[in-house]
């Protein structure tokens, strides 16, 4: 009979390799389909929408002059794209920097007092005349093309948000590489989502909205440092369909420390945890299709079995660790090279390894089809071995603080 | 506007493919799982064969001259065996039926490997040294791991040293009687050699102090070694 710290990880191995599974078919099922969307959006429109986009900036200095560089060059008829920067209360250069797009009719500008991202956001929505709306933050930059292959995704008249596929900027060192992956892990289950209609993050930089959707459910709300996540949530609950582009590309700029990336993920976190609470009449409620019974129940269980696994692999590791320090303190070093003799005797063929193998093999398959669809290429790198070897020591970080504020109620910082 | 369809052939298909995949992995699991075992036993019966030619042998050769009496490998088998014995215990835990009935088996075979050897050295004096050892797995012999570490560490420096390892509360009345016999008391880890108690943990410095045996050993290493590079 197995113990209860195996029985608790063979629980959370099913469900992860039934979600692994899941996501395999849903690939296999719109393989076509991803290659149909290029093809329509090489295509092109006939008639662009117009378009209002939003940069909602506090103490950008350094950042937004490149990001509204990169709104200007965007590969779209100027006269259907308007800039709108709101400055929420800067209290750096960032107001006498933006002075030199003052008399680009594409922009305008506008300066209020600070009260957090949300109300920059609303505040623009208020000013809006477009068909569509979108917003950028001004740490992230856009591709020329991303405006343009969104906007083939809105004739489909249902399609009322449409969101892009964020990858990083310039990614360096052992840290950013593993972001890499995981931005570009990011666009594939987001794909896969747009296929089972379960998207519930729209990403703050650059997701497209059509106008009603705000004049229908109202603006922006504070929802806890995460109001991307709990427009899609509010969307998804109204019925309102939620796509994909995963060939409109959009960069940010990664945390370069341990510590920046550690709060912005419990921020990330501690969002997902407290809105889904918010918004717990969803889980298991068959009216909201996949997203209901399948993903949301899933994100909420991966918080915990990834908390468990990891706990439970730390623990088995700490103990391994002491075994060998008690044998050294004992015996001191009595490594005999010459004894070691392979046999076969010795591997490891419990059902958790064997189980453990498969869920590896999927994700990797995974990634390597992620990798593909971000990057258009197939490539084994440096990135995807600090993913395989780190990522799984520093997640627990973020997702345990993260647990731990929501229980106890602490509020997390935007930064 | 209408909420996404829910395709429940596919929650079925993609549970299905789990259970399977699951299902090959339980499978696989215990395939191997017995073919370790099969191996144990494999191994126990070759100790069991070699030690009744031994014995044989020496029944056949008592009126013989001693230098014909071999002692072969069967330390380093009965080691290996040891080593495979413990890993699998910890795989399939402690309890596991299997893991006890080859338990029992081991400890028969090392007490009728050290009766012959101490045949051997009473006739011929020509047996290394042999070192009793009793520990506990349970949680009143928090030593026992250390000593274990210990005898290893003995066993690989000193490859003639015989180890003769016993779980104290094993249910086997063999067992039993080499306790008594030995008047070991229950404090673990015990230690026997040449007759003479130790309890309580032995450091190898301790043990090389104290059986001045193993410096011999060490000694008749060192010159064999010399020999050679002569």
């Amino acid at each position: 009979m197995p113990n209860t710290k195996d029985l608790v990880t063979y629980v959370f191995l099913f469900a992860s390799l039934n979600f692994e599974v899941f996501l395999l078919m849903t690939y296999f099922e719109n393989r076509l389909k991803i290659m149909q969307e290029n093809i329509l959006v090489a295509l092109g429109v006939k008639k662009y929408p117009t378009v209002t986009i939003i940069v909602p900036c506090w103490n950008e200095e350094r950042t937004v002059s490149k990001t509204i560089y990169s709104l200007l060059s965007l590969d779209y008829p100027k006269s259907k794209l308007k800039v709108m920067i709101v400055d929420d209360g800067s209290t750096d250069r960032t107001w006498d920097n933006i002075q030199k797009f003052k008399n680009n009719p594409q922009i305008e500008m506008h300066h209020k007092e600070n009260g957090g991202k949300y109300t920059a956001l609303n505040f623009g929505l208020s000013r809006l005349k477009t068909d569509l709306v979108g917003c950028l933050d001004a740490d992230s930059y856009v591709h020329k093309d991303a405006l343009k292959n969104i906007v083939v995704y809105f004739q489909d008249k249902e399609t009322m948000t449409v969101t892009p596929s964020v990858k990083l900027w310039k990614p360096r060192g052992p840290l950013q590489l593993l972001q890499k992956v995981e931005y570009g892990f990011g666009i594939f289950t987001r794909k896969m989502f747009h296929y089972m209609q379960a998207v519930y993050i729209t990403p703050g930089p650059f997701s497209i909205f059509r106008r009603e959707v705000f004049e229908k459910l109202g603006g922006y709300e504070h929802a806890h440092n995460t109001e991307d996540i709990e427009i899609a949530l509010r969307m998804q609950k109204n019925g309102y369909k939620i796509a994909h582009a995963h060939n409109a590309m959009v960069y940010t700029v990664p945390p370069n420390t341990l510590r920046k990336l550690l709060k912005q993920r419990i921020r990330w976190s501690h969002g997902f945890i407290k809105n889904a609470m918010d918004y717990r009449e969803m889980f298991f409620n068959k009216k909201y299709g996949n997203l209901g019974i399948f993903i949301l129940p899933m994100a909420s269980i991966s918080i915990i079995s990834v908390l468990s696994i990891a706990g439970i692999s730390i623990f088995n590791l700490g103990h391994m660790l002491f075994d060998q320090y008690i044998r050294i303190q004992t015996v001191g070093w009595d490594f005999h090279p010459l004894a070691f003799n392979f046999d076969w005797f010795y591997i490891n063929t419990k059902l958790l390894a064997f189980v453990g193998i498969v869920t590896t093999i999927g994700t990797v398959t995974m990634l390597l089809i992620s990798k593909k669809m971000s990057e258009g290429k197939l490539d084994i790198g440096m990135d995807l071995i600090y993913f395989l070897v780190l990522y799984m020591f520093i997640a627990p970080l973020w997702i345990g603080k993260a647990l731990f504020n929501s229980v106890f109620s602490i509020k997390a910082s935007w930064r | 506007m209408q909420p996404s369809k829910i395709n429940s052939k596919k929650y079925l298909y993609s549970f299905v493919i789990t259970v399977i995949i699951f299902a090959t992995a339980i499978y696989l699991s215990n395939y191997f799982g017995q073919k370790k075992l099969t191996e144990l036993r494999n191994i126990q019966d070759k100790i069991s064969i070699d030690i009744l030619s031994s014995e044989t042998q020496f029944s056949l050769l008592e009126q013989s001259q001693c230098k014909d009496v071999g002692v072969g490998t069967l330390s380093t088998e009965l080691a290996n065996l040891e080593n495979k014995l413990t890993y699998t215990e910890n795989e399939r835990g402690f309890n596991d039926a299997e893991v006890q009935t080859l338990k029992h088996y081991y400890s028969l075979l090392e007490i009728k490997d050290y009766l012959l050897m101490n045949k051997i050295n009473q006739k011929c004096k020509k047996i290394p040294l042999s070192i009793i050892y009793f520990y506990s797995i349970d949680q009143r012999c928090p030593d026992c791991e250390r000593e274990g570490y210990v005898l290893t560490h003995l066993r690989q420096t000193y490859p003639d040293l015989r180890v003769y390892s016993f779980d104290y509360d094993i249910d086997l009345s063999a067992v039993k009687t080499l306790i008594s016999i030995n008047k070991v008391k229950n404090q673990l880890p015990a230690i026997i050699v040449n007759d003479k108690a130790y309890y309580g943990f032995q450091s190898v410095e301790a043990l090389e102090k104290s059986v001045p045996e193993l410096q011999k050993l060490k000694i008749q290493k060192a010159s064999s070694t010399t020999t050679i590079e002569k």
